[in-house]
């Protein structure tokens, strides 16, 4: 039998899973409200301090993979039978997201 | 040799309206859209960040806009149903007493915090 990547694909699943849990409704509440935290200069000072940019680059790591995962399994309910295909994509666009978000986190 | 088990034919989007409970399911498992594109959207925002001032006051201006406010707004209301959804299960992945009730308190004080440092 051929070992099971599903803890790999699920650990990081699940931690995204609660770190949106307790955070996504805050966020986006303030988002919307726009209050002076999220003026330039407090969130260029946030992004600029390295611990700033390891929690920003991990939070979006891990929320875009827990969706990326909920939306592979969503699909199959949903009668799409290519999951390796839709596996490959969505995990594969999350990666390439956090590369993108790495990169701009530098260059601040 | 054995012929091939029926099986009754089912449109794979069907099975979705047959019960209340598979309704609830999806509204749940859809979620994921809107928080994986709220999340997108925050990392256009870094891409304005690293750009300057200029940039950052138009995204904010984005996210004020009537279209901005209302993928918000339906972000929030999904967004809030994953958490109930999420903490009301947390029984059953750590069977601890007040397991739930503890993850919603955590979950008022973190929320309260955050509105406070940003303010």
């Amino acid at each position: 039998m051929s070992k099971s990547n599903k803890p790999i694909v699920w650990g990081p699943f699940a931690a995204g899973g609660t770190l949106t849990a307790f955070l996504i409704p805050v966020l986006v509440l303030l988002t919307l409200l726009q209050p002076q935290g999220l003026s330039y200069e407090s969130m260029h000072a946030l992004a600029a301090h390295w611990a700033g940019k390891v929690a920003l680059a991990g939070a979006i790591f891990l929320s875009l993979w827990s969706a990326a995962h909920r939306l592979r399994i969503t699909l199959y309910d949903l009668g799409v039978r290519a999951d390796a295909l839709a596996a490959a994509v969505l995990y594969g666009a999350t990666l390439a997201c956090t590369g993108a978000a790495l990169y701009y986190l530098v260059k601040i | 040799m054995s012929r091939a088990p029926y099986v009754r034919p089912i449109s794979a989007r069907e099975w979705v309206f047959r019960h209340p409970r598979y309704v609830r399911y999806m509204v749940r498992e859809f979620s994921c859209l809107f928080i994986g594109g709220w999340t997108l959207l925050m990392v256009w925002g870094l891409k304005a960040l690293a750009e300057g001032p200029e940039a950052w006051t138009a995204f904010l201006q984005l996210l004020r806009s009537p279209a901005g406010i209302a993928f918000q707004l339906l972000t929030l209301a999904f967004a809030l149903y994953h958490s109930v959804t999420w903490f009301n299960l947390t029984p059953k992945a750590l069977p601890l007493p007040f397991i739930a009730a503890a993850h919603y308190a955590m979950w008022v004080l973190l929320s309260a915090g955050l509105l406070v440092i940003s303010l």
